[in-house]
């Protein structure tokens, strides 16, 4: 699904990645943990296409040299990215954005553009599952939602849009139990063996409730230690700082 | 000329001949211009009058200069005042003749065929017989009363209408441009709603089939008698060729007792090229009265054409309780400039005014918002509100607000906000993301900021202005 080699990234003349490999098969769930300015954001960033990054090392998608393709196209490949701080966009309405999203990205993929009512019927249904209130969606995307709220309603996207590579930006950040639970769920149904999830956290506690295949720790741009579920729970009893 | 050119000629129902010199006035404003323009009008006497007392007091006035964008100085002396349609041999004869540009738009704007032909000026064929669709609305306007004309028809079938209201809201000496147009206005739009009636549809330009093809002076006069009702779409959401540089119109409304004027415009006039060359001159006056009282007016604009932009719709509050409104979106991109906004002059009681203002600039154009708030001395408890925004793309653009607030009581409350923001590069990456490129997303984003206008947009217009805002905007952005 993805591989990344040797990848090298900067920002503004400061490295911030310095020599990046990862392998994610279909199907996986691989988790990166690492402290504060380790690089996990860029990294999201990178992956998506953001602009502003020198980059040197090879980013492959599905087999395909991601290089020059810009941060729509990925998208319409089929790589998501749930924010860290989902961004408000005033005067349009949650329902409508993510219907011009999905047909984007259908019409992208040469499949039939959705109608209305199919559309409406099919995000009630995934709002529900989310306990995602279905005022928010008629309201103005992102503004004034809480925290929570926000992040839900990226997992509201990524069922909708049903992408095959997901990347959660600290989705567990600022969250209640239960709205972590609920997120947890909504991220656990959608694991099939054609879909890979890329989790990046600074805590353990979200891998309680999505269980990685592969945790990996990312400290000065560089993953220095990979292992199985367990290496999450040494790293909340040892903290970064030992396992460097 | 060929048998085709004699055939089309048919349907041309001015049944003027086809030598375009015989029915042009000769260059220049003089005299003898407006006495052909108003003996090719077949005015009466009271008519032709009234012209010459205009452009009798035109000699002493001067251009106004005081606005941002600058012109070069019109000759005045060498434009035409007075060309009838083009007959239908100078037409373009069929789509494939028309700048292919144009036809690109229109598609984009889902406009369709036989519309777009209408648009670029194509000899419209039989199969298109939108003089029967305009016959079938006339009826029903004039079972209830309404009258809607040309202007010129007006002038003949109802002359006391015309004298009683016709410069009752913008004098004949008001200021240079308008007081031009009140010398050698060509055609434009007449309404009458009788008291008490509402009208039953939106009337626009597009219905009266004869007002197609109106010229650089445009004079509008609508009146709404008491307790009516009447909303009024102005313009199309197509770009237009001119060949005229100078495009001065005068909008007059009038609104009695308990009446309410809505009265929308989507303005998209050619802009002039990548390199501002060409385009229109936009310079407009535009003036209601709430005569009445509870009456209302409601201005909406979507402005996104035109060379220079330069209008202020106005409400002047006479009425006691009266309301004025004033929706406004401007987009300027490449070498555009808008100067334009409002006047909310308070003159009655337990008045009040909305601003809702929104600026975009893009490229290296300039944008500024100017309007005037003035509450009476006896415009006890009067209101206004305006909220002017600006949204500015990339960094060779220029957003400008000039707010005058004058209030002249202590009973009334005036409040201003306003804000200047820079395109947010976040949002565009947030839309990107989720599959939209580029230009989708400034759509998008465009859209969502102008929202509170385009709300106030009647149903089947906000869509296509809504895919206007975006055309207006393709190429801004990286």
């Amino acid at each position: 699904m993805l591989e990344i080699i040797n990848l090298k990234a900067s920002i503004n003349k400061r490295d911030i990645l310095n020599g990046l490999n990862l392998k994610i098969n279909p199907g996986e769930v691989h988790a990166i943990m690492g402290p504060n300015g380790s690089g996990k954001s860029t990294l999201a960033n990178i992956l998506s296409g953001k602009n502003g990054y020198k980059i040197t090392g090879d980013l492959k998608y599905k087999g395909e040299n991601l290089k020059d393709i810009p941060v729509e196209q990925r998208a319409q490949k089929g790589i998501f990215l749930a924010f860290q701080y989902p961004i408000e966009i005033p005067g349009v309405n949650t329902n409508n954005f993510l219907k011009t999203s999905l047909n984007t990205i259908r019409k992208a993929k040469g499949e039939k553009e959705i109608d209305t009512l199919a559309f409406l019927k099919l995000v009630k249904e995934k709002a529900k599952e989310l306990g995602i209130d279905e005022k928010i969606l008629s309201r103005q995307l992102n503004v004034g939602f809480s925290g929570g709220e926000k992040k839900k309603n990226e997992i509201l996207q990524m069922k909708i849009l049903d992408p095959n590579l997901v990347i959660l930006d600290e989705t567990d950040s600022g969250l209640d139990i239960d709205a972590l639970k609920t997120i947890a769920d909504g991220v656990n149904s959608s694991r099939s063996k054609d879909k890979s999830f890329l989790v990046i956290t600074h805590y353990q506690r979200l891998l309680d409730y999505i269980k990685p295949d592969f945790v990996h720790v990312l400290s000065s741009g560089k993953i220095v230690k990979s292992g199985s579920r367990e290496l999450a729970l040494e790293l909340e009893k040892k903290g970064y700082k030992k396992i460097n | 000329m060929n048998n085709q050119d004699i055939n089309t000629n048919q349907e041309y129902k001015y049944g003027f001949t086809t030598d375009i010199e015989n029915i042009r006035a000769p260059k220049g404003l003089n005299e003898n211009t407006i006495k052909f323009i108003s003996k090719m009008k077949k005015e009466p006497q009271w008519m032709l009058d009234w012209r010459l007392k205009a452009y009798n007091r035109l000699k002493n006035l001067t251009e106004p200069n005081w606005q941002k964008p600058k012109y070069p100085k019109i000759d005045y002396q060498n434009l035409y005042y007075y060309s009838a349609p083009k007959s239908a041999a100078e037409k373009p004869k069929s789509l494939d003749e028309v700048d292919p540009k144009l036809i690109e738009t229109y598609k984009k704007l889902g406009i369709p065929l036989n519309e777009q032909k209408r648009l670029s000026g194509v000899a419209v064929d039989a199969v298109f017989d939108s003089v029967s669709v305009a016959t079938t609305y006339k009826e029903e306007l004039t079972k209830k009363g309404i009258i809607f004309c040309s202007i010129s028809e007006a002038i003949q079938k109802h002359p006391d209408l015309v004298k009683k209201y016709l410069g009752s809201v913008i004098p004949l000496t008001d200021h240079y441009f308008a007081t031009l147009n009140s010398a050698v206005f060509t055609d434009g739009s007449f309404v009458y709603i009788p008291p008490k009636v509402r009208c039953p549809m939106e009337l626009s330009t597009y219905f009266r089939i004869n007002a197609s093809e109106t010229g650089q002076f445009e004079r509008t006069l609508i009146i709404a008698d008491k307790g009516s009702y009447v909303s009024y779409l102005e313009g199309c959401t197509a770009p237009m060729r001119d060949e005229n540089q100078l495009h001065a119109a005068n909008v007059e409304l009038v609104a009695l007792d308990d009446a309410e004027i809505k009265y929308s415009t989507v303005q998209n006039w050619y802009p002039g090229d990548k390199d501002g060359v060409g385009g229109i001159y936009n310079f407009v006056t535009k003036r209601g009265a709430c005569r009445g009282k509870n009456s209302k007016i409601s201005w909406t604009q979507v402005e996104t054409g035109s060379a220079i932009t330069w209008k202020y719709p106005s409400c002047i509050l006479q009425g006691d309780n009266s309301v004025g409104e004033f929706y406004s979106i401007a987009i300027t991109n490449n070498h555009q400039k808008a100067d334009t906004g409002t006047k909310m002059i308070h003159l009655g009681k337990n008045t009040k005014s909305k601003i809702i203002s929104k600026g975009i600039s893009a490229g290296q154009a300039d944008n500024t918002y100017r309007g005037l708030v003035d509450i009476g001395k006896k415009a006890l408890n009067s209101r206004n509100y305006t909220q002017c925004d600006s949204l500015l793309m990339g960094n060779k653009c220029g957003a400008h607000t000039v707010p005058y607030i004058k209030n002249k009581n202590s009973s009334s409350t005036v409040e201003h906000e306003a804000t200047t923001s820079k395109i947010n590069e976040e949002q565009l990456y947030y839309c990107n993301q989720r599959g939209l490129n580029q230009e989708e997303a400034v759509s998008l984003i465009v859209n969502g900021f102008c929202k509170e206008v385009l709300q106030q947009l009647p149903m089947e217009f906000a869509v296509e202005a809504q895919k206007l805002v975006g055309i207006s905007l393709e190429g801004s952005v990286g």
